[in-house]
């Protein structure tokens, strides 16, 4: 009989700023399996809304030629954690576009590990988290390009936004390399709304809550550009954002 | 319109402005020279209410009301506008949506109704087609990629579509060419040449009140203004250099 897995540690470093309180009722969280066939195009989008704790745990194939576009918006009122590992094969094409909007005490984190496995697969990773309060943010990222797997071309892009001091972000994309010929790029930064934006536009009449909310929601859509659920998800972002503001 | 008296202010504890009075009625162009570090820039931020510019001493009344006692989106609602000299990039904000933005919570704060979308891209195109600005512009998110001189005029495009009383520009003539420093001067004249307007034009250089003829020219130096004269007065600064006509 296979036995339940422990319920992690914060040893363990996928799990390093997690809730383990709020995470051990939903433990073990089940591994839900995606496989996108070669040459074939899947989307998903997954949304984090209401006010339970979430983890979710995704194990992604994209096989060769194949493209997976996986978008998440964490806005639940909990804790929320979505873990995924995703292999891909030979001109794989993954994006994950994902936005996470904290508040109070919650924890939310994004948890991947991008496994280049092959030639000539391109992972683009674009999260974009806002907290306030004295929430936290997470993004533990893992690009891992295998021996041979030549021509990749795989991205991290992530930034957090913080809107009270009390508030936290942690990030950390890393890149594990054994190949000779790849383009990788991660860039990483924590910081708060512009102050000279925000003046720009009080001195053009708008009101400090409504110029927050134009500029964090800018910052949101990035995540989302290009998504096939562009606007639905713009929209809930938006009334997400108006709750926390 | 708008009263300073005795303006006092402080930027990080620094006094700046050290007693600063000037008086602008309805229907007048004043514009304030002076040399780098006189306080200039500090005075429209002080009247715009940027933080950090903080008001120790002194008053300013804009039409009956104290003007340091509102917010600043309260000030521009109020009917103030304050032109940037480095204008500010909002990246994936458009120019259209912050100025649809920015009219209607004017409008709100007045107790007016809010435009509709077609209402204000009617009034976007109309300003911007004065300021020779093609509307597409204003598609693009707020000043970004945008040159120096395109930053400014968008800036004239703004203050055309928010329709001021009072407008402060703060060296809306640097980074200019020949060329762009007519259409803007055009365009402060257009917008803002009417009875019952004002600008105060705050610049280093001459050139651009060759374009808005300026009604007062006053010096500013060390905090305070130093002396006051008419549109002449900028040429015998040019002519002589500040120091020479302020001493």
């Amino acid at each position: 009989m296979r036995q339940v897995a422990a319920l992690p540690t914060r040893a363990q470093e996928d799990f390093r700023y997690a809730d383990l309180a709020a995470l051990a009722p939903l433990w073990p969280v089940a591994v839900e399996q995606v496989r996108v066939p070669a040459g074939e195009t899947q989307t998903m989008t997954l949304v984090l809304a209401g006010s339970a704790a979430v983890a979710r745990e995704l194990a992604v194939t994209v096989e060769a030629g194949a493209s997976f576009d996986l978008r998440v918006l964490s806005a639940n009122g909990a804790y929320g954690r979505v873990s995924l590992r995703a292999e891909l094969a030979q001109g794989a094409n993954f994006t994950l576009g994902a936005a996470q909007l904290a508040s109070g005490e919650q924890v939310l984190e994004i948890v991947t590990q991008v496994i280049h496995a092959a030639p000539d697969a391109v992972s683009r990773q674009i999260v974009r988290s806002v907290a306030g309060g004295r929430a936290s943010v997470n993004y533990l990222g893992k690009v891992l390009v295998a021996k041979g797997a030549n021509g990749t071309d795989g991205e991290q892009s992530v930034r957090a936004m913080l809107l009270d001091r009390t508030a936290t972000a942690n990030a950390r994309p890393e890149l594990e390399i054994y190949a000779d010929d790849v383009k990788c790029a991660h860039g990483c930064a924590v910081g708060e709304l512009d102050a000279n934006g925000l003046f720009y536009m009080a001195a053009r009449g708008i009101p400090p809550e409504v110029a927050k909310r134009l500029m964090l929601q800018a910052f949101v859509a990035e995540a989302f550009a290009g998504a096939e659920q562009e606007e639905a998800l713009l929209e809930q972002a938006l009334a997400a954002l108006e709750a926390m503001l | 319109m708008l009263q300073i008296t005795d303006l006092h202010a402080t930027v990080a504890d620094k006094p700046i402005l050290k007693g600063l009075s000037l008086t602008i009625n309805p229907g007048e162009v004043h514009a304030i020279m002076g040399p780098n570090g006189a306080g200039k820039s500090t005075l429209g931020y002080t009247l715009g209410g940027r933080p950090g510019y903080e008001v120790t001493g002194g008053s300013v009344q804009f039409d009956g009301q104290d003007l340091l006692a509102l917010e600043p989106h309260e000030r521009a609602a109020a009917g103030l506008f304050l032109g940037f000299q480095y204008p500010v990039e909002i990246p994936g904000v458009s120019f259209l949506q912050f100025l649809r933005e920015s009219l209607n919570a004017q409008r709100r704060y007045r107790g007016e109704t809010e435009l509709s979308g077609g209402a204000f891209l009617q009034i976007a195109k109309l300003k911007a087609g004065l300021l020779k600005m093609d509307l597409d512009m204003l598609k693009r998110p707020v000043n970004v990629g945008f040159s120096g001189g395109e930053k400014k005029r968008a800036e004239m495009v703004q203050m055309g579509i928010l329709d001021p009383r009072l407008a402060i520009l703060d060296e809306t003539d640097s980074g200019l060419d020949i060329d762009a420093l007519r259409v803007v001067g055009e365009g402060i004249n257009t917008v803002m040449r009417a009875p019952g307007k004002a600008v105060l034009l705050i610049t280093h250089y001459q050139r651009l009140l060759d374009y808005v003829k300026p009604d007062f020219v006053h010096v500013l130096a060390g905090g305070r203004i130093v002396k006051t004269g008419g549109p002449d007065l900028a040429l015998e600064l040019e002519e002589r250099g500040y120091e020479a006509v302020a001493a």
